[in-house]
């Protein structure tokens, strides 16, 4: 029985792995140039201007935020763009009538989403070595961050995917949501620097204490408290996964 | 102990979100390694009936057993005796068909080796050996629906449900179908079949219901509902020119062209008697045929006119 589930599991990762591979045109390459042009923009062109935020030089500062960006993105977009595409083929349906559990067909679009999402911060982090000299104040902070908000944001993909009707549906969140909170969470600035009202907003921002607490692992130094928000991440993570798991069970999204 | 059915409908309802009533109640209950045929013009809720049993769509009202196994309380169990070939293709076709029999298998937890071997054989049996690593996107529409049937076997499933397996698939290769489905029955599978093709229920089905607007209108065996048939129709092609009028005492009859008729023979009738009548009044009978095929013409009946 456990056998079963596991063999299932892994066999919904693999495939989902190896679609990363397959299409990297689209999968981690964008990442990679992106990136390279907001190093290359606001860490060189711009960055001599600006100065330095908090003592550390402005390339460095912005490099957390951009690794842990492209973390969250390719998690949330590898998971909701996969299992949407199945839902329109209806090749989930392949996996609905097996005696796979709920649980393990998220988790294996959520190992999927991992995959994408750690190896674009992978090729992240090594382009940012280009630009930057960051060093490592608290390796566990690094580590367990990137892990629980690719966890995090896989998790939210898979909702995404459930709710979604038509390929429109899939770029809604990412476009209205996910961005503007990205940016404004703090990946080119302190919040310090904002006035005490947008501070005050700020502080409403998830993302903002996902960057800042990256950031921590790098510099030790933080807008906000780090414990809390890793806490914070880690319960986020079992509701969204309740929530999935109780979608998918009853049906939602996948059944008529 | 008495054999458990393969399954056991009862009272089964769905309504869509729309509120469509597509199944009012049925009751559908087939035993353990029957060949089974589920009839019923388009809509008539076929393929809701397998959608639930196949766990796609959630039930409005009524039980489901398979093998014993109860849908509400023991999902898993039902799902591992099924294999399901849809009706629509739903496979993705960026997949080839070797990915996708191995996929299959594992979500079923069949090791991956013993999942690649018995891919192989099932490719070859489907006469998709060549295709094995093409964009199953690229399949002909028959290739299409043998792929289907390959991966709805590649788990070993003890109730074998197909939609409508035959559509698109041309004559020889419907052949080999009936007798692959017909040797995997002797060999213990139980099968059911839905299909518009009355000649292939005739041919494979031991039992047979027939389903019409969300209800089942006939269930029994396929001889009980062949002797429902008040009648049927043959045409006589005769060897000369027919003279202006014919008697035939045990029968009526209607003329289709200068050297064919038509004639309706009842259950107490035979053919035997009206070639003889014939003969006698020098008409030669060159070729016989059955106006339709029997089933069909059962079906028709129950169809239009329930009672
Ligand atoms: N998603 C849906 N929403 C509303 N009504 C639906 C839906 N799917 C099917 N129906 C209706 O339910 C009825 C039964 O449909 P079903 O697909 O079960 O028929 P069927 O017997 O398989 O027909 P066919 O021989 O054409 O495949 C039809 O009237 C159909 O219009
Ligand atoms: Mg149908």
């Amino acid at each position: 029985m456990i056998k079963e589930q596991y063999i299932g599991l892994s066999t919904i990762a693999r495939k989902e792995v190896s679609r990363i591979f397959r299409i990297w045109i689209q999968t981690l390459l964008p990442s990679a140039i992106t990136m390279t042009l907001y190093f290359v923009i606001f860490g060189s062109f711009l960055g001599s201007r600006i100065g330095q935020i908090q003592d550390i030089s402005y390339l460095d500062f912005i490099a957390p935020g951009l690794i842990i960006m492209s973390v969250l993105n390719n998690s949330y977009y590898n998971v909701v763009s996969s299992f949407f595409s199945a839902k329109f083929s209806k090749s989930v349906e392949e996996l609905l009538i097996s005696p796979l559990s709920p649980s393990m067909i998220i988790l294996g679009y959520v190992m999927g989403g991992m995959a994408r999402g750690l190896l674009t911060g992978l090729i992240v982090t090594i382009i940012s070595m280009w630009f930057t000299t960051l060093s490592i104040y608290s390796l566990w902070v690094v580590i367990s961050t990137i892990f629980l908000t690719s966890l995090l944001f896989s998790i939210a993909g898979f909702i995404n995917a459930l709710f979604s009707k038509k390929f429109d549906d899939v770029s809604i969140v990412p476009t209205f949501i996910l961005t503007p909170l990205i940016y404004l969470g703090g990946i080119f600035y302190s919040i310090e620097s904002l006035s005490p009202f947008w501070q005050t907003l700020s502080k409403f921002n998830p993302i903002l204490y996902i960057i800042n607490t990256f950031r921590y692992g790098f510099f030790g130094i933080s807008d906000i408290p780090v414990f809390e928000s890793l806490i914070s991440i880690v319960i986020a993570i079992f509701i969204l996964w309740s929530t999935a798991h109780y979608l998918l069970r009853k049906g939602f999204g996948t059944n008529l | 102990m008495p054999k458990r059915n393969a399954l056991e409908i009862k009272q089964l309802k769905k309504f869509y979100p729309n509120g469509f009533p597509a199944l009012k109640g049925i009751d559908l209950t087939v035993k353990a390694n029957d060949f089974f045929g589920l009839l019923g013009p388009n809509g008539a809720g076929k393929s809701t009936t397998i959608g639930i049993i196949s766990s796609l769509i959630t039930k409005t009202e009524g039980t489901v057993k398979v093998f014993g196994h109860d849908l509400d309380s023991d999902q898993q169990n039902v799902k591992r005796h099924l294999g399901i070939v849809p009706q629509e293709f739903n496979f993705s076709i960026f997949e080839t068909p070797m990915q996708i029999l191995v996929n299959q298998a594992g979500y079923y937890g069949v090791p991956f080796r013993v999942a690649n071997t018995r891919a192989k054989e099932l490719l070859e049996l489907m006469g998709l050996w060549e295709k094995r690593n093409s964009m199953a996107g690229g399949l002909s529409g028959g290739q299409k629906r043998r792929l289907m049937i390959a991966r709805a076997l590649v788990h070993e499933p003890k109730l074998l449900i197909l939609d409508e397996p035959t559509a698109g698939v041309d004559i020889s290769l419907r052949r080999l179908m009936w007798d692959l489905l017909q040797k995997l029955n002797k060999d213990g599978l139980t099968i059911i079949l839905t299909t518009h093709y009355l000649e292939e229920a005739e041919a494979l089905c031991k039992n047979i219901g027939i389903i019409d607007n969300g209800q089942i209108i006939q269930n029994t065996t396929k001889k009980e509902l062949l002797s429902l048939l008040p009648s049927e129709s043959f045409i006589i092609e005769t060897t000369k020119k027919l003279p202006k009028t014919i008697s035939l005492s045990c029968t009526q009859h209607q003329t289709l062209s200068d050297n064919s008729i038509e004639v309706q023979l009842n259950t107490e009738q035979n053919l035997n008697d009206l070639v003889l009548e014939l003969n006698k009044q020098d008409i030669i009978v060159k070729r016989l045929s059955a106006k339709a095929n029997r089933l069909e013409e059962v079906f028709l009946q129950l169809v239009e006119d329930p009672k």
